[in-house]
């Protein structure tokens, strides 16, 4: 049965095999099914999109036509490797897992195959080290800057002080919810709040005992961290004790209308940061509707159009697009491999005129990316949710992240990295 | 016609208890090992190897363990995630701490300091039956996970509490770590996995293991004919943990690198794993192995071929493929409760009277 069953696969792999060599190949490891299918569908949806309008419109980029090669991973990281060694032998030229679990697992596969990697506000923090990771990116910011950001927000906030404050932070208790742990409680240390750690742990569809110990402790703000299915629970949660929504923040991946709409008047105030564009009132959404909507080419179901995960979804595929474009231009060719779309990534420079020209003004911070440093510029802006109008307002400008707190965290945990794994930081001048 | 025992003279009662009594089994027995240890090291690339051989050979181990420990001494557990767990923690904290001794010392180690868990969670089996033993090792399954994912110590205090592995060598060869040629990483896993299959081949046929059984069928007759049930069960727990222990172990090293505790040991590592005996059928080596085999190799057969040649949406494929595994294992379980090693079973004496069947 064993031998049936191998040459079976044996043969249905002939069958897949042959990789096509032709086009700039994107992998998209998107995760459709699962507990975090809700979050992943907008994700995967406007990636595809994002580069169907690229060939549509433009003929691709720099005349190549993008082929988008999309795995299912479901959030899992055995199905995550599966994805990765089926998709990198057809010319992947970069990978975005969308999953800090995964992204932990291809750091070293990537660095050993020689593509590169992008975990926009997520992933290894450290990462932003371009010395040490020479092929992960993490721009335009990551959760250090995002605990760094809420914690300034929260000082605009109280007269730039929170001696004696408060503060709980509310996590999924994986790798992802724990990133922001030690630099809160640097933070704490240096402004002088009390900070107190809740876990949940995945899925999280039951945080009595959770939300039990916020109304114990009286936090004067609770900081979120949660991705999927916990984070209407938790929103949910906080509306039954009557915490002050305002008072309670969520990271980039805990605001989306998912979250919110379910705890329907309840979640009004409710926070989180972005650093991608609101709403659908960018140009870009009407060559969307003219070359991808209306000529039926949508990706997925076509409902989530215009929403902070979608949204995210078009800034990741912009942003890659302009690396590959910058590659073309250093490379001189349009048929860019692996390594010239890394030194693309490298010398990416996004500024407000660039985002204007793709259609996407003032969408995410301006940051250019530089040997040394792949985290970009830090920053990121404060949202609320308005359920009356059943919409995101974006209330701050561009915050910027203390990067006095966060550079010798990320220096440390990065040489940490490299004595770890024997790699001699490269040297940036 | 080939297929049977007429002409094969045993002349030592050696030769007549041997593992395979038909000489077209041996055969074919041996041509597996060298087909596996000669041939398909030339032919593995990145892909066959970490989507399929080296997740099926590491599977196999855990089912053999859990085999032992539900198919051949009749303990049900549902703690295999949890000590799948402790494995690989303890290879962790063992690398880590010496990184100078050899990888394959380390592995077993693991093994060795799981199953002195698994014994330790097996003490309530002497008191407690059935699915209230399940419902005790389900404890260990929570307790195990909540474990590693509070105490720093175990993740050597890192930020994300993720646990990574460094490059590791076997003669020289990397065997851990990004840059593992595709034959390495297999070759270490099959040897583990050969071994231990033969290892447990021989327990389950020895005094052992028909302790294990006698427990099984009935313990109270067993101990009234003088098995000691502190014992039995103890072993079986030990060494089944063990070897669900270099499960764990191979599974964080070898095949994903980087782990965590509550994604990647869950309790449906426990559930998978226990499907897997309960397909391949219980109380057989060569069942763990098939078990592992279908629960491995199906999901990425139907994804290859639905999504990667007839082209359908991704999400359409993993929805199908979770239909049709869920399907297989409630047709498995009416239509051949004994697994695929009954099928095999079946098969056999169906090849012995070929083709002049009664």
């Amino acid at each position: 049965m064993k031998k049936t069953l191998t040459t079976l696969t044996l043969a249905a792999g002939l069958l897949a095999g042959v990789p096509a060599m032709a086009d700039l190949v994107m992998p998209s490891l998107s995760y459709r099914t699962g507990p975090y299918a809700a979050n992943g569908i907008p994700f995967a949806d406007a990636y595809a999109d994002y580069f169907t309008l690229l060939n549509e419109r433009d003929g691709g980029i720099g005349g190549e036509k993008i082929k988008l090669v999309e795995c299912e991973t479901g959030y899992n990281t055995e199905k995550g490797v599966e994805c990765y060694e089926s998709t990198k032998g057809t010319g992947a030229l970069l990978y975005q897992p969308l999953s800090t679990g995964i992204t932990y697992q291809l750091i070293p596969k990537v660095t050993a195959d020689g593509i590169p990697m992008l975990t926009s506000g997520l992933g290894r923090t450290s990462a932003a080290d371009g010395k040490v990771f020479k092929w992960v990116f993490n721009f335009p910011a990551n959760y250090w800057d995002g605990a760094s950001i809420m914690v300034k927000y929260l000082l605009s906030e109280n007269n730039d002080s929170l001696k004696g404050k408060k503060i709980a932070l509310l996590y999924h208790n994986s790798a992802y919810g724990k990133e922001p742990i030690r630099t809160l409680q640097d933070l704490s240390k240096k402004y002088g709040f009390k900070l107190s750690l809740i876990p949940i742990d995945a899925p999280g569809q039951e945080q009595k005992s959770q939300w039990l110990q916020v109304r114990r402790e009286r936090p004067d703000y609770v900081l979120f961290w949660g991705w999927g299915v916990m984070n209407p629970v938790a929103i949910q949660e906080a509306a039954n004790i009557r915490f002050p929504m305002d008072h309670f923040i969520g990271i980039w991946w805990s605001g989306s209308e998912n979250d919110v709409k379910p705890a329907g008047a309840g979640a009004n105030g409710y926070k989180a940061l972005t650093f991608s564009g609101v709403g659908d009132g960018f140009p870009i959404y009407g060559d969307l509707k003219k070359y991808v909507y209306d000529a039926g080419k949508a990706a997925g179901a076509g409902d989530q159009h215009g929403t902070i995960l979608y949204n995210r979804g078009l800034y990741a595929a912009m942003l890659t697009a302009e690396a590959a474009k910058k590659a073309q231009e250093l490379s001189g060719h349009a048929r860019i491999t692996p390594a010239e779309m890394r030194d693309g990534m490298e010398a990416l420079n996004v500024t407000e005129d660039l985002m204007a020209k793709d259609g996407m003004p003032k969408f995410g911070p301006a940051f250019q990316v530089t040997c040394a440093n792949h985290g970009g510029s830090g920053q990121a802006q404060v949202m609320q949710w308005d359920a009356k109008a059943a919409k995101w307002n974006v209330i701050t400008d561009w915050i910027q992240s203390d990067s006095s707190v966060i550079q010798p965290l990320i220096d440390a945990d990065a040489a940490a990295f490299a004595k770890e794994n024997n790699i001699t930081p490269r040297d940036c001048k | 016609m080939f297929y049977r025992e007429a002409g094969d003279f045993k002349t030592s009662y050696r030769d007549d208890g041997q593992t395979f009594p038909i000489r077209f089994d041996r055969y074919r027995y041996y041509a597996v090992l060298v087909f596996g240890f000669v041939v398909l090291p030339f032919l593995l690339n990145d892909y066959w190897t970490n989507a399929v051989f080296v997740p099926f050979l590491i599977y196999a181990i855990a089912a053999i363990g859990l085999n032992i420990l539900v198919g051949y001494c009749g303990q049900l557990s549902l703690g295999t995630g949890g000590f799948m767990a402790v494995g690989a923690y303890a290879c962790y904290k063992l690398t880590t701490a010496f990184p100078d001794v050899n990888i394959v010392f380390h592995i077993l180690g693991a093994g060795i300091v799981t199953a002195l868990v698994g014994m330790l969670f097996g003490l309530p089996s002497l008191r407690i039956k059935g699915f209230y033993l399940a419902v005790a090792t389900l404890a260990a399954q929570f307790f195990l996970v909540w474990l590693f994912n509070r105490v720093p110590w175990f993740y050597n205090y890192s930020a994300s509490g993720q646990i990574s592995m460094p490059e590791r060598t076997v003669l020289g060869i990397p065997v851990t770590g990004a840059s593992v040629a595709p034959w390495a990483g297999y070759l270490v896993c099959l040897v583990f996995a050969v071994a231990l299959a033969w290892m447990a081949r021989n327990l389950t046929r020895g005094s052992v293991g028909r302790r294990w059984m006698a427990i099984r069928d009935m313990d109270i007759a067993a101990e009234i004919i003088g098995v000691n049930p502190l014992k039995a069960k103890l072993t079986a727990f030990a060494v089944s943990s063990f070897y669900v222990g270099i499960a764990g172990a191979l599974f964080f090293s070898v095949y994903l690198g980087a782990v965590e505790v509550g994604e990647a040991f869950g309790i449906q590592k426990s559930f998978a794993v226990l499907f897997m005996i309960i397909i391949g059928g219980l109380g057989s080596i060569f069942g763990s192995f098939a078990g592992a085999a279908f629960m491995v190799v199906l999901p990425v057969m139907i994804k290859l071929v639905l999504v990667d040649t007839l082209g359908w949406p991704t999400d359409l494929g993993a929805h199908i493929q979770l239909m049709v595994v869920g399907a297989l294992i409630i047709v498995f379980l009416i239509a051949e409760p004994h697994g695929m090693a009954q099928l095999w079973r079946l098969t056999k004496e169906k090849l012995r009277l070929w083709p002049f069947p009664h």
